[in-house]
C-alpha cells in the first residue's frame, strides 16, 4: 500500500448534478509512467483538476503519499510535489524562457524570500541544464511569446521539471506538434520517467504506443479498463467505446 | 555546448546591460538635478513662480501614478480607489500641521462645532515621527487589510475595480460626515499653519516641499524599479498574465498581491501628504471618484508597466489639463476625454509603450523609408540561425 504515490478511492465529482467523475478508483505506484486515454468528455481533465486541487471532490478521497488532499489549496499541493502541465501550453508570454524557469525553480516560494533572494549559482546551473534539455538554450533570453507552439510545449515541460515534483501530470503534451517534435517530447518523458512518477493524458495513439507501459481507459467518469497497450486495444469494451457498436453485432 | 553558448552570448549581453544601467542612473540623476536646481530659478526669474508650485504638485501626483503602475501595470489589478490612500496621507500630514499651535489651543474649526477637547484621534499627531510614519503606514495597512480580504477570496478583474470604487465612496461619505472630528466637507487647511516657525505657504517652506517632492519621486522610482526588476517583479507579471498558472507553480498569489497593494498605497500616502502641503488644503474631494479614475488615465496615457511612462503621463496630462483649462475653461474636459480615447484606440501601449514598440517602424513608413529587413524576417531574426552563423565564424577564426 505504502508503495502507491497516488491513491484515489470512490471518487465522485458532480457539477450541478452532472457527474464528471463517477465512483472512480485509481492507484499509481511510485516511479510508474501511466497513460490515460478516453473519448471526449470521459473526465480526463477533471481528473487532473481534482488531483491538483482546482476542483474539490463531491465524494471520495484523493491521497498523495498517504495524505488526503481535500483540505489543501493549489499552491500547497504543488509544493507537496505535484506538477501539472496544461493542455494548451501555459507559459508566461511576456517573460523569457529563462525567467519562466527561474520562477518555477525558486525553492522558497514565500513573499519575502522571492522578494529578497536572487537565484543562486546552483539554481542558475540547474536552469542552464534544463534549457539545454528542452533545447531552448539559444532562445533563452527572448520573450516566450515569440516561441513556436512546440517550443512552448517543451518550455512548459521544463518548467514542470524545474519544480522538481515527485508526480508529473501531463495533459496532451503533443497536441499540435509535428512528428519529429512528438518523438522528442516522448523521449523527454521517457527520460523523466526514470526518476519521477508520471501520468500522461493523450489522444495520439502512436505517441501512446511509444511511451506507454500501463494504460488506463476512462469512460463516462469511471475507469473502463487497465492494462498494457495491446490488452487495452483488443478489449471489446474499449473498441465499443471508441468505435461504437460493431456492425455485425448490431445487425 | 552550454559553456560555448555562454562564451558567445554573455560578452555581448553583459556589458550592454551594465551600460544601460549606468545610462539610466545618469538620466535619472540628470533630470533630478534639472528639476531641483535649474527649473525653479529660471521660472522664478521669468515671473512664473506659480508654475514651480504647479510642477511640485504634479510631481506629487506622479508618485501616485508610480503606485498605480505597480498595481495595475505590473500586477494587473485595476484600483479605482487610490484616492483613499492619497487622502489618508494628506490628512495625516494636515493634522500634524494644524496642531502646530501655542500651548492649550486646538485648531480653530473645532470652535464651529462646539468641540473643546482635542479628540483622542488627534493626540498622536503632535509627534512628527509618528506623523511621518502614519503618512506611509496608515494607507499601507488599510490597503493590506482590504487587499487581504479581497484577494484571499480570489476576487479579481472588474469585481476588484468595483470593490475599490465602492470602498472609495464609503471613505468619502465617512470623511464628509465627520465635521466634529476632521471638519467634514471643508477639509483641513495647511496654508496658515506653521512648520519650523514659518508659515507653510511661505516661499522658503514651499521650495523645501518642492525639493522634497522631487527627491521622493526619484526614491519612488528607484523603489519601483528595484521591485519590478528582480524575480519579484517577474512574478507580478506572471500573476497579471496567468494567475492560476502561478498557483500551480507553487506560489500563493494572495501574499504578493497584498504586498504590492500596500506598497502602492504607501506611495499614494506620501504623494497625498506632499500634494496637500503644496496646494494648501486637504478635503474629502480628493476622494472624488473622478480623481481616482484620472490617476488611472495618467498611467494609461504614459504607458502601463513602464514606470517612466507613469511619471510622464501624470506630468503631461496635468499640465495639459491646466493649460487647456486656462485657455478654454468651458471645454477642456472634452480634451481630456478625447485624449483618453486617442490613447485607447491609437496608442494602446501609451506613449512610452509606443516609443518602445512601434514608433521606429511607423515613422519609417510615414517617411517612406524602406524597412531594414531585406530577406525573410524569420531567417534574419531566427536566433538558432544566427547562433550557427556565429558558431561557424568562431570556428573559422579559431582554425
Amino acid at each position: 500500500m505504502s508503495n502507491n504515490i497516488l491513491a484515489i478511492k470512490n471518487l465522485t465529482v458532480s457539477f450541478d448534478g452532472f457527474k464528471a467523475l463517477n465512483n472512480l478508483n485509481f492507484t499509481l505506484e511510485t516511479g510508474e509512467l501511466r497513460v490515460i486515454i478516453g473519448p471526449n468528455g470521459a473526465g480526463k481533465t477533471t481528473f487532473l483538476d481534482i488531483i491538483t486541487g482546482k476542483v474539490k471532490p463531491t465524494q471520495g478521497q484523493v491521497r498523495f503519499k498517504g495524505r488526503n488532499l481535500r483540505s489543501f489549496s493549489e499552491h500547497q499541493i504543488s509544493r507537496m510535489g505535484i506538477g501539472r502541465k496544461f493542455q494548451t501550453p501555459r507559459v508566461y508570454l511576456k517573460l523569457t524562457p529563462r525567467e519562466n524557469l527561474e520562477l518555477s525553480c525558486n525553492r522558497n516560494k514565500g513573499v519575502f524570500s522571492t522578494f529578497l533572494g536572487n537565484p543562486d549559482p546552483s539554481e542558475r546551473r540547474t536552469i542552464a541544464g534544463l534549457l539545454e534539455t528542452v533545447g531552448l538554450t539559444v532562445k533563452a533570453d527572448i520573450a516566450a511569446g515569440l516561441l513556436s507552439h512546440g517550443e512552448k510545449q517543451r518550455l512548459e515541460i521544463g518548467m514542470l521539471v524545474a519544480q522538481s515534483p515527485d508526480l508529473l501530470l501531463v495533459d496532451e503534451p503533443v497536441a499540435g506538434l509535428t512528428d519529429e517534435e512528438t518523438e522528442n517530447v516522448g523521449n523527454l518523458l521517457l527520460a523523466l520517467a526514470a526518476d519521477h512518477s508520471i501520468i500522461v493524458i493523450e489522444h495520439d495513439m502512436e505517441f501512446v504506443r511509444q511511451i506507454a507501459r500501463q494504460v488506463t481507459v476512462l469512460h463516462q467518469g469511471s475507469v473502463l479498463c487497465e492494462g498494457t497497450m495491446d490488452e487495452v486495444q483488443n478489449d471489446p469494451k474499449v473498441i465499443e467505446v471508441y468505435l461504437g457498436q460493431p456492425e455485425e453485432q448490431a445487425a | 555546448m552550454t559553456t560555448q553558448t555562454k562564451e558567445l552570448i554573455s560578452p555581448v549581453t553583459q556589458p550592454t546591460k551594465r551600460k544601460s544601467y549606468w545610462l539610466e542612473v545618469a538620466i535619472v540623476v540628470g533630470l533630478a538635478l534639472i528639476v531641483l536646481l535649474i527649473i525653479p530659478p529660471v521660472l522664478n526669474s521669468m515671473g512664473l513662480g506659480f508654475r514651480v508650485n504647479m510642477l511640485g504638485r504634479f510631481m506629487a501626483l506622479a508618485i501616485v501614478a508610480l503606485g498605480i503602475d505597480l498595481i495595475w501595470g505590473y500586477t494587473g489589478l485595476l484600483s479605482l480607489g487610490h484616492g483613499i490612500f492619497f487622502a489618508l496621507g494628506g490628512y495625516a500630514f494636515a493634522m500634524y500641521l494644524e496642531l502646530q499651535l501655542p500651548d492649550d489651543q486646538i485648531p480653530a474649526f473645532f470652535g464651529l462645532y462646539g468641540v473643546t477637547d482635542l479628540p483622542w484621534l488627534w493626540r498622536p499627531f503632535y509627534s512628527l515621527p509618528f506623523t511621518l510614519g502614519a503618512i506611509v503606514l496608515v494607507p499601507s495597512i488599510v490597503a493590506a487589510v482590504l487587499g487581504y480580504l479581497v484577494f484571499r477570496n480570489r476576487i479579481r478583474g472588474v469585481y476588484f475595480a468595483i470593490l475599490t470604487q465602492a470602498a472609495l465612496i464609503v471613505f468619502f461619505n465617512f470623511f464628509n460626515g465627520q465635521q466634529q472630528l476632521i471638519n467634514g466637507t471643508n477639509g483641513l487647511k495647511t496654508d496658515t499653519a506653521r512648520i519650523f516657525g514659518e508659515f507653510v505657504s511661505s516661499p522658503q517652506i514651499q521650495s523645501l516641499f518642492y525639493s522634497l517632492t522631487a527627491v521622493f519621486l526619484v526614491l519612488g522610482y528607484v523603489l519601483c524599479r528595484w521591485l519590478t526588476s528582480g524575480r519579484f517583479g517577474r512574478l507580478l507579471v506572471a500573476i497579471r498574465d496567468d494567475e492560476s498558472r502561478v498557483r500551480f507553480s507553487g506560489y500563493d498569489p494572495t501574499g504578493f498581491k497584498v504586498m504590492v497593494f500596500a506598497v502602492s498605497a504607501g506611495l499614494a500616502g506620501i504623494a497625498g501628504a506632499l500634494y496637500t502641503v503644496q496646494s494648501g488644503i486637504v478635503s474629502p474631494r480628493t476622494m472624488d471618484i473622478a480623481f481616482s479614475i484620472e490617476m488611472v488615465i495618467w498611467v494609461a496615457v504614459g504607458g502601463r508597466a513602464t514606470l517612466i511612462g507613469a511619471i510622464l503621463g501624470a506630468l503631461l496630462v496635468n499640465f495639459a489639463k491646466s493649460f487647456l483649462s486656462e485657455q478654454f475653461p468651458d471645454i477642456w474636459l472634452f480634451f481630456q476625454g478625447a485624449l483618453f480615447l486617442v490613447v485607447v484606440t491609437v496608442l494602446p501601449g501609451g506613449i512610452v509603450g509606443w516609443i518602445r514598440e512601434d514608433a521606429r517602424e511607423q515613422l519609417r513608413q510615414l517617411f517612406r523609408i524602406r524597412p531594414q529587413i531585406a530577406t525573410y524576417p524569420s531567417l534574419e531574426e531566427d536566433l538558432d540561425i544566427r547562433h550557427e552563423q556565429q558558431h561557424i565564424s568562431h570556428q573559422e577564426s579559431d582554425g
